[in-house]
C-alpha cells in the first residue's frame, strides 16, 4: 500500500530505479529524525522517534494478549498486536481515532518508518493539520490479526509447535479483527472511540466496529467500501488464491524457511493491481507505450510499460507480504457480510448509535459506489446520521489512497464537528 | 451571523441572504429534528444547528454542493429527492424543508406527500408566480416572463413546475393537508394584502 503511494508520482521506463531514487530521498530526510528515549516495552519490537520535519512522534510498539476466540470456534494463544500512535490521547480519552488499514496495508499509517525509509500508507490524511489533524487528535492504527506486519498471523510461530502456523492457522473473520482491536483498544483504556476509519477492508472493519460495539463508536468513515463481498470480488481474490496455491513453491503453505511462492504471490498481485486501477488511470498512465524499445520484442519479454509494471509491483510485494496471510485475509473479505447472523442490513444497525459518513469514488469499479449507497439507505431506514458523497476521481479503487484533497475537507469537516457533539 | 427578529413590524431582516430563511428560521423549534430536501452547501442547516440546536441533516443532487455541506460540519448526502424518501420512516423528522426546490422537481405532488409522511410538518417556500410583475411581463412581451425571481430563458431554467400561491392552496385542499401557518414576502418586507399578486416568495407551514 505504501508502495502504491509512490507509485503515482514515480512512473518512468524503469521502476526499480525510481524506487530507488524514492528510497534515497526519503532516507535523506531521515537525517533530520532524532531518536529520543525507548518507550516501555509491551512485548514485541519497540521504538519511538521524532520527525522534525513534520513534527509528529511515531511510536511503533506490539502488545500481548492471552489469546482470542475467533468466530469459526478455534482460538489463537496468545495473540500479538503491532501499532502505531500518532498525537496525544487527552485527558478524557476523547480525541482517540482508529484508522483502519487496507488489505496489504499495515500499522505503519503515517511518519517515516526507520526501517524502509518508507512514508505510512494514509500519510497524506495523517499528520498535523492533516485531515485527521494529530495536532488534535490520538490516532492509532493497527496490523490486523492474520497479517504479517507484527500480528500474530499464518507466518507466526506457534508456541505448541515452535514452527510456523502456516495453514494450521484457524481461518479468520473480519470480526474476529474487530475484536482484536477492541482488546487493543480497552488496552489503551478508552472507552469510546470518536471515529473508526478506513478504505476498502478498513472500511468493512469500520463498520463491523459500528455494528458490533455500538457503545464504543462515536463516528463510523467508512470509504470506498461495502457491507458485504459481492460475487466479482469474491472471484477476484479466488484468481489471487488459486495463483499461489498453484506455485509449486507454496507446498502446501510450509515454504518458510525455503523458497518462497513468489510466482503465485506476484501474479495475484498483478491481479489486484488491476483491480486498484481503472481503464482512465491505466490508459491515461500506460497507454499502448513500449518500455525501452521501438519495436515489439516478437516474444514474450516485456514490451509495454503496463506489462513491466505490473511485473514489478508483483516481484515488490514478495519481499513484504506473507502468501499464507494474502490466503487467510481475502478470505476474511470474502466471508464478510454484515447481515450475517443479524437478518437485513438495517437490523444489523439497530443499535449503532454512530455518525457516518460514507465516500466512494466514481471510477472505483471495483468497490462501486452503488454498495456504499446501499448502506446509506440502510442507515436511512435507520434514522441514523449519515452524510454520502460521491467523489469524482479518475484512479479507480486507488483513489482513497491517492486522491485526498477532497477527501481531507470532508473528514476535517465530519470530525471537527462530531468532537464538537462529545466536548 | 445575527438572531432572526424582525427589524420592525412588516419588515424581516434577512437571515444568509434570504427572508425566507428568517420565516423558517422562526418556525423551526429549538431541539427538533430536520430534514432539508435540496439544501445546497447546509448554510441554513448549518445555521439551525447553532442557533436552534436542532439534529439537521440534508438532501442534495450535486455533488460539489453536498461535499461543501459536509465539509462544514452538516450531514448531507447525495440523491435526487425526486427519486424518493421511501428508506426514511414514518415522521422521522419534526419538520421537513423545502426551500426553493419544489419548482424545479419532476413530481411536485408526490415530493409533497412524502416529505408530509416522513416530517410531521412541512415547511415549504417557492417563489410565486403569480405575481404582477410576472404577469405584467407575459402580457405585454407575449413571452415566457422573465423576472428577478425567474431570471431564466425558458430552454435553460430549473424552474419546470410554476405555481402560484393559490395553486398551493388548492393542492393543499384537494390532498387534505391542514395549513397551519402562511407567509408572504415582498423582498424583506411582509405582504398582508392580495398575496397571490403581491407576494414574490410565499412560506407555508403544513401537515398532513
Amino acid at each position: 500500500m505504501t508502495v502504491r503511494l509512490t507509485e503515482v508520482a514515480t512512473l518512468s521506463a524503469n521502476w526499480a530505479e525510481a524506487m530507488n531514487a524514492g528510497i534515497k530521498n526519503r532516507l535523506k530526510s531521515l537525517i533530520w529524525v532524532n531518536y529520543g528515549r525507548p518507550a516501555a516495552r509491551h512485548g514485541g519490537r519497540c521504538w519511538r522517534y521524532h520527525v522534525n520535519t513534520c513534527r509528529m512522534i511515531v511510536e511503533s510498539n506490539s502488545v500481548r494478549f492471552d489469546g482470542i476466540s475467533l468466530d469459526s470456534g478455534a482460538t489463537i494463544a496468545p495473540v500479538d498486536v503491532a501499532y502505531e500512535t500518532y498525537g496525544q490521547l487527552n485527558a478524557a480519552k476523547s480525541n482517540a481515532v482508529l484508522v483502519l488499514h487496507a488489505f496489504s496495508g499495515d500499522a505503519h499509517a503515517a511518519g517515516i518508518s526507520p526501517e524502509t525509509g518508507k512514508p505510512g500508507w494514509w500519510d497524506n490524511m495523517i499528520g498535523p493539520g492533516k485531515a485527521f489533524d494529530t495536532n488534535k487528535y490520538f490516532v492509532i492504527c493497527s496490523n490486523v490479526l492474520g497479517g504479517c506486519r507484527g500480528t500474530t498471523g499464518p507466518a507466526s510461530v506457534n508456541p505448541a509447535t515452535g514452527c510456523p502456523y502456516a495453514m494450521s492457522f484457524p481461518v479468520i473473520t473480519i470480526g474476529d479483527m474487530v475484536r482484536l482491536q477492541k482488546m487493543l483498544i480497552d488496552w489503551f483504556g478508552i472507552r469510546r472511540l470518536l471515529t473508526v476509519s478506513g478504505g476498502s477492508m478498513g472500511g468493512m472493519q469500520a463498520l463491523e466496529w459500528a455494528v458490533a460495539f455500538p457503545d464504543s463508536v462515536v463516528s463510523a468513515i467508512p470509504i470506498a467500501s461495502t457491507s458485504r463481498h459481492s460475487a466479482q470480488q469474491i472471484a477476484f481474490n479466488e484468481v489471487g488464491r488459486q495463483a499461489i496455491m498453484a506455485d509449486p513453491d507454496w507446498n502446501g503453505g510450509n515454504y518458510y524457511g525455503g523458497p518462497l511462492p513468489g510466482r503465485g504471490l506476484s501474479v495475484a498481485r498483478m491481479v489486484g493491481h488491476i483491480t486498484y486501477m481503472s481503464d482512465d488511470s491505466m490508459r491515461e498512465k500506460f497507454g499502448r507505450r513500449l518500455q525501452g524499445k521501438d519495436n515489439f520484442s516478437f516474444g514474450f519479454d516485456v514490451d509495454f510499460e503496463v506489462e513491466g509494471y505490473l511485473r514489478y509491483r508483483g516481484s515488490q510485494f514478495v519481499g513484504r507480504f506473507d502468501a499464507n496471510s494474502y490466503l487467510y485475509i481475502t478470505k476474511s473479505m470474502d466471508y464478510f457480510d454484515l447481515t450475517t447472523g443479524r437478518g437485513t442490513l438495517a437490523a444489523a444497525l439497530e443499535k449503532t448509535k454512530a455518525r457516518f459518513l460514507l465516500i466512494s469514488f466514481s471510477s472505483d469499479w471495483l468497490y462501486p459506489s452503488y454498495q456504499s449507497q446501499e448502506m446509506v439507505r440502510a442507515l436511512r431506514s435507520r434514522n441514523c446520521d449519515v452524510a454520502y458523497v460521491e467523489l469524482q476521481s479518475n484512479y479507480g479503487h486507488d483513489s482513497f489512497l491517492v486522491d485526498v484533497a477532497e477527501q481531507t475537507d470532508l473528514v476535517r469537516g465530519f470530525l471537527a464537528s462530531t468532537f464538537e457533539k462529545v466536548q | 451571523m445575527t438572531a432572526s427578529t424582525p427589524k420592525k413590524q412588516g419588515f424581516v431582516r434577512e437571515l444568509l441572504g434570504r427572508s425566507d430563511y428568517t420565516i423558517i428560521g422562526e418556525i423551526v423549534e429549538p431541539k427538533t429534528r430536520v430534514l432539508d430536501l435540496g439544501c445546497g452547501e447546509g448554510e441554513l442547516l448549518q445555521w439551525l444547528a447553532e442557533n436552534k440546536g436542532v439534529d439537521a441533516r440534508g438532501v442534495e443532487i450535486s455533488g460539489a454542493k453536498v461535499q461543501r455541506a459536509i465539509a462544514r460540519g452538516v450531514s448531507v448526502f447525495q440523491s435526487d429527492i425526486d427519486e424518493g424518501l421511501a428508506d426514511y420512516p414514518d415522521q422521522a423528522f419534526d419538520y421537513v424543508i423545502l426551500s426553493q426546490t419544489l419548482q424545479e422537481t419532476r413530481h411536485p405532488r408526490q415530493v409533497l406527500r412524502e416529505m408530509l409522511r416522513v416530517g410531521r410538518r412541512g415547511i415549504v417556500a417557492f417563489p410565486n408566480f403569480g405575481h404582477w410583475r410576472m404577469r405584467l411581463s407575459m402580457l405585454l412581451s407575449g413571452r415566457a416572463p422573465r423576472t428577478s425571481l425567474f431570471p431564466y430563458e425558458w430552454y435553460e431554467s430549473p424552474n419546470i413546475h410554476l405555481l402560484t400561491v393559490h395553486d398551493f392552496e388548492e393542492l393543499a385542499r384537494v390532498e387534505g393537508w391542514t395549513v397551519e401557518r402562511r407567509y408572504f414576502l415582498a423582498g424583506p418586507r411582509k405582504v398582508t394584502v392580495q398575496p397571490n399578486l403581491m407576494a414574490e416568495v410565499a412560506v407555508f407551514l403544513v401537515r398532513r
